[in-house]
């Protein structure tokens, strides 16, 4: 039972310098028709490691995907510090369908380079990259519609990595698929992640995922949201996502979250 | 495909496809449907079952329009018409989209002069013609300006609501990429809202040819509207029709041409 539980502040030992250090983040939202103030992020403080993947799990309305958005700089905070120390902004990869229906699939993986003027030559040889390392080659020319949901999750992956950011922000991007789907692209993931050595913050709501993927996992409370633990995840890499369902830590650390989950009091 | 599976009987294939069977014939049946009202119209006339004068039979006015077909006489009025209704249109079109575009993007634009077109919208193109022949002239400018105003707000409405629905995700995408606000404004915010513009491009095409017959009607000496007009004038019955025919086909394939436009450049939307 090697399942090792952190203190949810960013332990002191923390070696190299973190890549995101968030610290007492705070955001509400208000409504002003109703008058009313939801605070859906009350004092969120964690960090994560160059090169760590981290997934952020928690209930629907937790206001994980708002730390997210906070992140990329979709969304203002109240207040608290974000620090990201990286030479370019984050990618992200978004939740539904993100994919431009207008595009072709390698128009949408080109679409952040032809923003900056990258000349067509280049353009041409990191989206031929691209298609190759999210297995999308057969499909360069093809139109999101045409695509089923596994695909244009690819598209959304591959377009997030096609610029070469330091770090990756994924806002449950295998949530509406179906599992054999996302069991294949969590491996896919992982094998991405290992050769390309990013930074990954992953949001999720299945613990299942979080703990097929992660190197430590944060778990957040019902609304107001805010952190109640981290874990550590203790298996090897590579990993095999199939396999790994046949160690116990697997399960017992499955049980441990939900454990978490059902009673955030107790942590 | 007629890659039938082997488990299926003849009797099980030939009810699987009788649906489909029906639904062919009832496409061709389609087609025919309006001829059978033109053959109506055309034995009533013949067997002086409704009055000729009002009603010439279908072959009669084929006739004129054959002759004026001959003679170019239709050509010169098909010609001005076009004209005056091509020009109007691209007038009144690209302004449209170009403020539909920055209002649909734009909230304080949109709180500060929505209003204004709200309150300039209602008003019936028709019944400021008399004031624009005040202003621009009897001359085609006239023509050119009533068109434009009409497919403006058309345009302007159709391009702002799709812009308007265009989901949040889509700007959240350009943003992450870097986008400046010109670049969302060019590859998101156009793309996302062509499927409407090409509706309000069909619906402005259409009063287009509703505006110019009036326009023609009043103050025009050429043109189908007014060809419409003075053939009443002479109770020349049936060069009348010939003129409401032409008109309503000159708009129909306006819409089939736009369609065609619209299936190259909206080729993701459902049609």
């Amino acid at each position: 039972m090697a399942t090792v539980q952190e203190a949810v502040r960013p332990a002191a030992t923390q070696q190299a310098q973190p890549a995101i250090e968030v610290s007492h983040l705070t955001k509400a939202f208000y409504d002003s028709e109703g008058d009313r103030v939801t605070v859906a992020v009350s004092d969120v403080s964690f960090s994560v490691a160059r090169g760590e993947f981290v997934c952020i799990v928690g209930p629907s309305g937790c206001g994980k995907t708002t730390v997210l958005r906070i992140l990329a700089g979709l969304e203002e905070k109240l207040s608290g510090t974000v620090k990201l120390h990286s030479a370019t902004p984050p990618a992200m990869v978004f939740q539904e369908a993100s994919v431009l229906p207008w595009l072709t699939v390698c128009e949408n993986i080109a679409f952040p380079l032809s923003l900056k003027g990258v000349s067509r030559a280049r353009q041409d040889a990191r989206v031929r990259d691209m298609l190759a390392l999210t297995g999308l080659t057969e499909f360069a020319t093809a139109r999101p519609h045409q695509l089923s949901g596994g695909m244009k999750q690819r598209v959304s992956v591959a377009r997030a990595l096609v610029d070469d950011r330091e770090i990756l922000l994924m806002d449950e991007p295998f949530g509406a698929l179906d599992e054999q789907t996302r069991l294949v692209l969590q491996q896919e993931l992982l094998r991405i992640w290992e050769t390309t050595g990013k930074t990954v913050v992953f949001i999720t709501h299945s613990v299942d995922e979080a703990l097929t993927l992660a190197d430590r996992v944060l778990v957040m409370s019902p609304r107001p949201g805010t952190l109640i633990s981290s874990l550590t995840v203790p298996f090897e890499r590579p990993r095999d996502v199939v396999e790994m369902r046949r160690d116990k830590r697997f399960w017992d650390m499955t049980y441990e979250v939900w454990r978490l989950l059902a009673s955030p009091a107790r942590a | 495909m007629s890659a039938a599976p082997v488990t299926l009987t003849e009797d099980e294939l030939r009810r699987l496809k009788a649906p489909a069977r029906r639904e062919r014939l009832f496409r061709i049946a389609s087609y025919f449907s309006p001829l059978l009202l033109l053959l109506l119209w055309e034995l009533s006339s013949q067997f002086n079952l409704i009055d000729r004068r009002f009603f010439p039979a279908p072959s009669a006015i084929a006739g004129t329009a054959w002759r004026m077909t001959v003679s170019l006489e239709l050509f010169q009025h098909i010609g001005a018409t076009l004209r005056r209704v091509g020009i109007g249109y691209v007038m009144g079109a690209v302004p449209g989209i170009v403020m539909g575009l920055i209002l649909g993007l734009s909230r304080p634009a949109r709180r500060v002069l929505g209003p204004i077109f709200a309150a300039l919208y209602p008003v019936p193109k028709i019944a400021i013609l008399p004031l624009i022949l005040l202003i621009f002239g009897v001359g085609d400018a006239s023509k050119f300006v009533v068109i434009a105003i009409g497919v403006f707000f058309l345009m302007f409405y159709n391009t702002m609501g799709g812009v308007m629905q265009t989901p949040q995700i889509y700007m959240d995408v350009a943003r992450n990429a870097g986008a400046t606000r010109f670049q969302t404004f060019r590859r998101i915010a156009f793309p996302a809202a062509l499927p409407s513009i090409f509706t309000g491009l069909k619906l402005a095409a259409g009063s287009s040819y509703i505006i110019i017959a009036a326009a023609e009607f009043l103050g025009a000496r050429s043109g189908v509207g007014f060809f419409i007009w003075a053939s009443w004038q002479t109770f020349a019955v049936s060069r009348m029709f010939v003129g409401i025919v032409v008109i309503s086909v000159m708009g129909y394939l306006t819409i089939l041409a736009l369609e065609a436009l619209e299936r190259r450049f909206v080729p993701w939307a459902k049609h």
